[in-house]
Formats: structure tokens, sequence, C-alpha cells
């Protein structure tokens, strides 16, 4: 047998590798919801449009993206199995149904616009066409109730928390719908969905708002009102005001780039209240459900080394789709 | 309501049965698609762009169900196996983790490119985005079959109890992760989807050149598209068709070294023997032996010592451990024992086929024999058949174990799982999923029907079209 000396024993480098892998399980999940986030917004306000040149602009404008952002997910499954074995298997089979529930609306939403564009008549397209928004609200939907039930440990398949983070973050999705978009349209289009902006983030925010109030309310053991969870929704409503500003300037490429906050800003928030447990129904700490340290140890060379180069092919992928959609470019 | 074992067991094998086509569409499309995008470039030859670009529409459509169904599998691990994921983590999310993050991403994201990309960048970046997509789906599954490799084979971990509960502990690993299965799965995996796909080719392009008529020195559109698909699928098919075959036979050893029990449910042999006879066909004589395909009142075809001699690789008399020597009950025999033999017989087929059309070839009678033309029509999808029927074989005949000697599969579902739950997602994968496949069905048939782009849409088509050398296509 190989000897593997202190890799076997000894975390990398000293360093806090439970606590950095609970982090980077979340960040994933963040890089997730941000980036398959506009697609679904982008499916929303395309049941906002019945104009056939305008639904090809929608779908054309995530068709080359849409796949990799959704990568996200599957490699957040894969991590939280990998670092957290116990916390994947306890928290997946727990929510049973609503786990297909998101499969099932990933799987109309990836589906839907491949369909639509196989056929050209009106019934077809009418019907892919809702397939499409069906798939792209109700995914962050369930999402949203799946976040909500791992950190308040709740087992039914909804519950009225549940619901209000899901729409929540349905919202969220549309605000990030809305800045692709409006970035990627030009003309009336671009208008048209720039004007959904402010409606999305103020139907965001007073979700945020009463799931915050529940929480004091319902859950003081969490800890909503210390410091970093506050300074957290702080950064979201200056991130909020940022993006409603830099929409009515026409601003747009600046109001995209206020997504990513509010995102990383909600999943935070999500992470720093469940901390240190990792799956609060069961009671699992952090420190319970970690991998051991040689797993760890391997997971995290791989991942140091692995990450940079995901993040070089989004590059390239999105430098390669730059600019605004040229009118005329189909989705296939 | 089943019972959530059984429930899960065939949720499990349905989603499996019906994702590993897409993966097999895709890992097997992709040296051709990296040969296509480098003679599309390199050579002023429209029928490398035509090529091109009709098998990356049905690549990509390949691509999006077999994302979809894919992460099914990956959450169903948790969902419906949470007891195993929570005993074999350590050792079995790693490389699923490493697969998403290495393979899958690089697969996902280059594929922007290379569908719609092409107008868009450089030739060479067009070059690596293709080679990027095609590695991605090998990477893809390097991971997967390390992980299933490793319930085969499994080496390199420790087993400890955590307040009564199983835990697999990764103590060594290259020792898991380099398992002596992982190569042999990985050959005939590999193999057997480019072989899949080439037949798939070869009965696409049959199909048009024997309903078209079309002849050597045809001209009319598309003709030299359907041959120049025939043929390259042809020399595909006679190098890994044959490759198979002698492969297998090898893999079929290590399996009986390794997985004894397995080997023994492929022959159906009970009792521990030698000299044990290779059952070309077996048939009980009533319906209760049908479980049972070697129960003793039989019509069957058997070749003297033929087991024997391949288990061993040469010697009639070796011994083959009998189902009722473990203390584990036997994996459902007459599902494995058929399915190999479907597998094998299938195998062999396609040894015929390429090598009466590669006569044909060698003769000039490749586009006039029809009777050719039908048999490759009918085997157009029989590659993909003989992969099911194979992993039935592995999957099937490695039960009762999820993890080879370590934890039963019984032992591995989800303990707070009803039986309510998982029949009503049976129930519901049974819909989604055959709407899914008549849907994938629906939409390759029109792209076949289509046919690819014709000459004059193609870049080097419109050049030669246009003596001013301006492309048609902007």
């Amino acid at each position: 047998m190989t000897d593997y000396g202190a890799f076997a024993t000894d975390p990398l480098f000293g360093l806090p590798l439970q606590e950095l892998w609970f982090g980077l399980v979340f960040f994933i999940l963040g890089m997730f919801l941000f980036l398959d986030g506009f697609d679904f917004g982008v499916g929303a306000i395309f049941a906002t449009r019945d104009d056939d040149e305008e639904r090809e602009t929608l779908l054309a404008a995530i068709g080359p993206f849409w796949d990799g952002n959704e990568v996200w997910l599957v490699v957040f499954g894969g991590a939280l199995f990998a670092a957290f074995p116990a916390v994947y298997a306890n928290l997946f089979s727990r929510h049973y149904l609503l786990m297909f529930a998101i499969l099932g609306a990933l799987i109309l939403r990836g589906l839907a616009p491949e369909m639509y564009e196989q056929r050209h008549d009106e019934a077809w397209q009418t019907w892919w066409g809702r397939a499409f928004v069906v798939g792209s609200v109700s995914a962050p939907f369930f999402l949203g109730v799946f976040a909500a039930h791992w950190l308040l440990g709740v087992e039914s398949l909804l519950s009225l928390p549940g619901v209000v983070v899901g729409l929540a973050v349905v919202a969220l999705t549309v605000v990030a719908g809305v800045g692709f978009l409006a970035m990627k349209t030009r003309g009336s289009l671009q208008r048209d969905v720039a004007d959904y902006g402010p409606r999305a983030m103020a139907a965001y925010l007073a979700l945020v708002v009463v799931t915050l109030g529940y929480l004091v309310a319902v859950r003081p053991d969490l800890g909503v009102l210390a410091p970093v969870p506050l300074a957290l929704v702080a950064v979201s409503l200056a991130a909020a005001a940022g993006y409603l500003l830099a929409l009515r300037e026409g601003r747009y490429t600046l109001a995209f780039g206020t997504v990513p906050v509010l995102v990383f800003a909600f999943v935070a928030l999500v992470a720093t209240l469940m901390f240190p447990l990792a799956d609060p129904a069961t009671g699992l700490t952090v420190a319970d459900a970690i991998v051991s340290v040689l797993p760890l140890n391997i997971m995290s060379v791989a991942s140091a080394l692995l990450l940079p180069l995901v993040f070089t092919y989004f590059g390239i992928l999105y430098s390669t789709f730059s600019g605004p959609i040229e009118t005329g470019e189909s989705y296939s | 309501m089943l019972d959530p074992v059984i429930a899960s067991r065939l949720q499990f094998a349905l989603t499996t049965i019906v994702h590993i086509i897409f993966p097999v569409m895709s890992m097997g499309l992709a040296p051709f698609l990296i040969y296509f995008t480098w003679k599309d470039i390199r050579t002023d030859d429209p029928v490398y762009e035509q090529l091109r670009r009709f098998w990356t529409k049905i690549f990509a459509v390949s691509f999006v169900v077999g994302t979809v169904t894919g992460i099914v599998l990956e959450f169903e691990f948790g969902t419906n196996f949470a007891a195993f994921s929570t005993a074999a983590g350590e050792l079995f999310g790693g490389p699923l983790a490493t697969e998403g993050m290495m393979a899958f991403m690089l697969e996902a994201t280059f594929l922007g490119v290379f569908v719609f990309g092409r107008e868009k960048v450089s030739d060479a970046l067009y070059m690596v985005s293709a080679v990027a997509v095609g590695l991605g789906t090998w990477l893809s599954a390097v991971w997967i079959l390390v992980a299933n490799s490793w319930m085969q084979t499994p080496r390199g971990y420790e087993l400890a109890r955590e307040s009564g509960q199983l835990v697999v502990s990764l103590v060594d690993p290259i020792a898991a992760y380099a398992n002596p299965r992982f190569p042999w799965m990985f050959v005939h995996m590999q193999n057997a989807a480019v072989l899949s796909v080439a037949l798939f080719m070869a009965g696409v392009a049959a199909y048009h050149v024997w309903q078209r008529g079309i002849s050597a020195d045809d001209d009319r559109e598309g003709a030299r598209f359907w041959r120049k698909t025939l043929k390259i699928a042809l020399v595909v098919l006679l190098v890994t068709a044959p490759f198979q075959a002698i492969h297998g036979d090898a893999y079929g050893r290590h399996v009986y070294e390794t997985q004894p029990q397995k080997f023994a449910a492929m022959e159906a042999v009970w009792e521990t023997d030698s000299y044990v006879p290779e059952y070309i066909f077996a048939i009980p004589t009533s319906l209760d032996g049908i479980t049972d395909p070697r129960a003793k009142e039989l019509f069957g075809i058997g070749i003297p010592g033929g087991a024997s001699w391949l288990a061993s690789g040469g010697d009639p008399q070796a011994e083959i451990t009998g189902l009722n020597e473990f203390d584990t009950e036997a994996p459902p025999v007459a599902i494995v024992f058929w399915s190999f033999r479907l597998m094998v017989a299938a195998g062999f087929w396609f040894i015929l086929l390429a090598f009466w059309a590669a006569y044909r070839w060698w003769t000039d009678e490749l586009y006039d024999d029809d009777l050719l033309h039908k048999a490759f029509v009918g085997s157009s999808l029989l590659g993909i058949f003989a992969v099911e029927v194979g992993w039935i074989v592995t999957e099937v005949g490695r039960q009762p174990w999820v993890i080879q000697g370590v934890l039963r599969t019984s032992e591995g579902v989800s303990p707070g799982l009803t039986g309510f739950e998982a029949t009503l997602t049976l129930a519901g994968f049974a819909v989604v999923y055959t709407g899914l496949l008549a849907l994938y069905t629906y939409v390759i048939r029109r792209i076949i029907r289509e046919g690819p782009p014709s000459v004059d849409e193609t870049a080097a088509g419109s050049e030669a079209a246009s003596p001013a050398g301006v492309t048609g296509d902007d």
C-alpha cells in the first residue's frame, strides 16, 4: 500500500478545510443560481413576448450558455456528495419529492428550447413555449423551497416559509434575466425588458423582508440580527439600489453586474445562518459531516487545479458570444 | 404500492437504461466530429462541412437530453440510495465531483462554441472547441467508470462501524481509483460507443443509399455525402467490431477471476464443475424453469467444455465455481444469462456485417447490394442495444451487491423512503422517459429525413459557385 504520510493525516497547509468546503459548496450553488438564474429569468420573460422574432432572440441569447450554466448544479451535487456525503444523502432523501420536482422542471426547461426550434408551426411552438416558461419558473421556485427547507430543517414537501423563499428566488432570477437581456438586446425589446426590472426587484426585496421578519420572530435561534447577516442584508440593499439606478440610466452592463452581488449575498446569508450546522434537520454539524482528511485533501487539490480551468472555459465561452444578439440570429 | 427497495432499484435501472443512450451517442460521435472538423478546416471539400454540420445537430440534441437525464442519476444516489451514499461517499463522491469539474464543464462550455460559434471564432479556436467537447465526453466516462469499477472490484478502503452504521473509508486512493476493473470497463465502453455510432451512421447512410438508389457515380445533391458517411462508418466498424470481440473475450476472463459469482450467473452454473459446456442456446421445458436457463429438463445447444475454455483462456477442464457455492443469493440468473448471449450474438453479427460490407466494397458493389443496405438499416440501433444488455450483465450480474462483497443493494436504499414516494416517482419516470424517448426519436428522424445542408449552403460550395469568392452565408 502506498504511504501517503502527512497528506493522509493533516489538512493541506493546515488550512481550515472543513469550513472552506462548506463555503465552496455554497459558492458553487451561488454560481449556479447566478448563471442559470439569468437563464431562468429569460424563460420567465419569454412568457411576456408573443412576437416570433423576439422569442427567437430570447432563445438565442441563452442558447450557447445555458447548458454550461446548468453544470454548476451537477458540480454542486458532486461537491456536496464528496465533502459532506451524509448531508447529501440525508438532505436529498428527506426532500425526495422536492428533488424530483426540481429535476422535472430542469428536464422541461432543457428540452423545451431544443424542441421549440424543431418545427415552426404555431401549435407546436405555443406548447413548447409554455413548457419553457413553466420549467424556467418552477425550477428556481423549487430550488428556493429546497434552500429554505434545508436551512429551517423543514421536512414536508411545502411550507409557508418555503413558498415565500421559493417566490423570492423566482423574483431574483427575473431580476437577473432582465439584467442579462437588457445587455444582450436592442430597441423596443430592450426597453420593454428593462421595464420589468424595478417590479421584479420590488418583489424580491418584499419577499426577502417578509422572510427575514419571519425568521426574527419565529426562529431567533438562527441569529438574523447578528452583524454578518445584517451586513449581507445591507450589501443586498446597496446592490438593489445600484441595479435600479443603472437600469434607469440605461447602463445595462453595470445593472447586470449587480446581479452576482445580490445572488451571492443571498446564498451567503443562507450559509451564515446555517453554520456551524450543515444539516439542521438532523443536527449534523460541518465537523460531523465532513469526510476524513485524506479524501478532503485530494478533493481540495483537485478543485484548486480544476476550478481555475473551469473559469477559463467560461471566459472563452462568454467572450465568444459577447455583445448584443444580432437580428436573425437564431437558437440553432 | 411497491416496496421502496424494489421501486428504487427499478427506477435506477430505468433512468440509467434511458440515460446511457445519449452518452453513447455523444462519446461515439466525438471522434467523428473531431475528424470532420479537422478535414473541414484543412481541405476545401464541402462534404466535410456537410458532415460536421449534419452530425453536430444529432450530437447537440443527444447532449441536451443526456444532460437532463444525467443530473437525475447524480441526484438519485442521494434520494434513493442514501444509506449507500452515506456509507461510501468518501470513495464514491470524489469521482462524481471530479467528473463535473474536469469533464462536464469542459464539454458543456465548449459545446456552446462548437454548436453556435463557427462564424465567431478562428479556425484554431474552433478546432480546440471540437477537441474539448470530445475530450470532455471521454473524461466523463473516465470518472463515471472509476466510480463504477470501484464498486465492482473495490480496493483501497477500510471498513468501520460508527454508531452502528457502516462506514467505508478511503485509505489508499491510488489502489481505489486505479482498481483492476477500470481499464477493462473503459476500453470496452469507449470502443462500444464508437462501434454503436459507426453502426448508426452506416444504418442512416445505407437507408438513403437504398431508398434513393444512390450509385457510385451519382452526383445528385446529397449522394456523395451519404456515400462518404457509409464509407467512413464502415472503416470504423471494421476496426471496432473485431476489436470488441477480442477485448470482450479477455474481459470475460477478468470477470471470472474477480467476480466469480457474476461469471457463474453469466453461464448459469449452479454446481461447481469442470469441463463446463458453453450453452449458446437453452430453453426450459416448462415456464417454471424460465428463471433457470440450465435447469435439468431443457433443450439446449452447448459446446462441451466451452465455458471452462473461455473462463481460463484455453483450458476446457477449468473449474467454474457454481452459484450454490456462494454465501449470498444468486443474481437473477436468467436476466444475466440471456443478456450476455444477446450481447455476444450482436457482437458477432457486427463482425459479419463489417466483413460482408468490406467484401462488397472490395468488389465495387457497396452501393448495389440492397440486402446489405437493409441489414445496415436493421442494425442501426443494435450497437446501442448491445451496450444496454452488456451493462445489464455488469449491473444485474453483481447483485445482490451494490459494492461487491461490502454492501448489499438492499442495505443501500434510503431508510426513510416510503413505498408511496418511490412508486410515485417510478411511475412518473416511466411516463416522462417514454415521452422523452419518443421526442428524441422524432427529432432525430426529422434531422435524418432532412439530410445534410446542400453543397451550396457550405462555405466551400458557395465560394466555388460565385467566381468573386463572396460567401453566400453572410
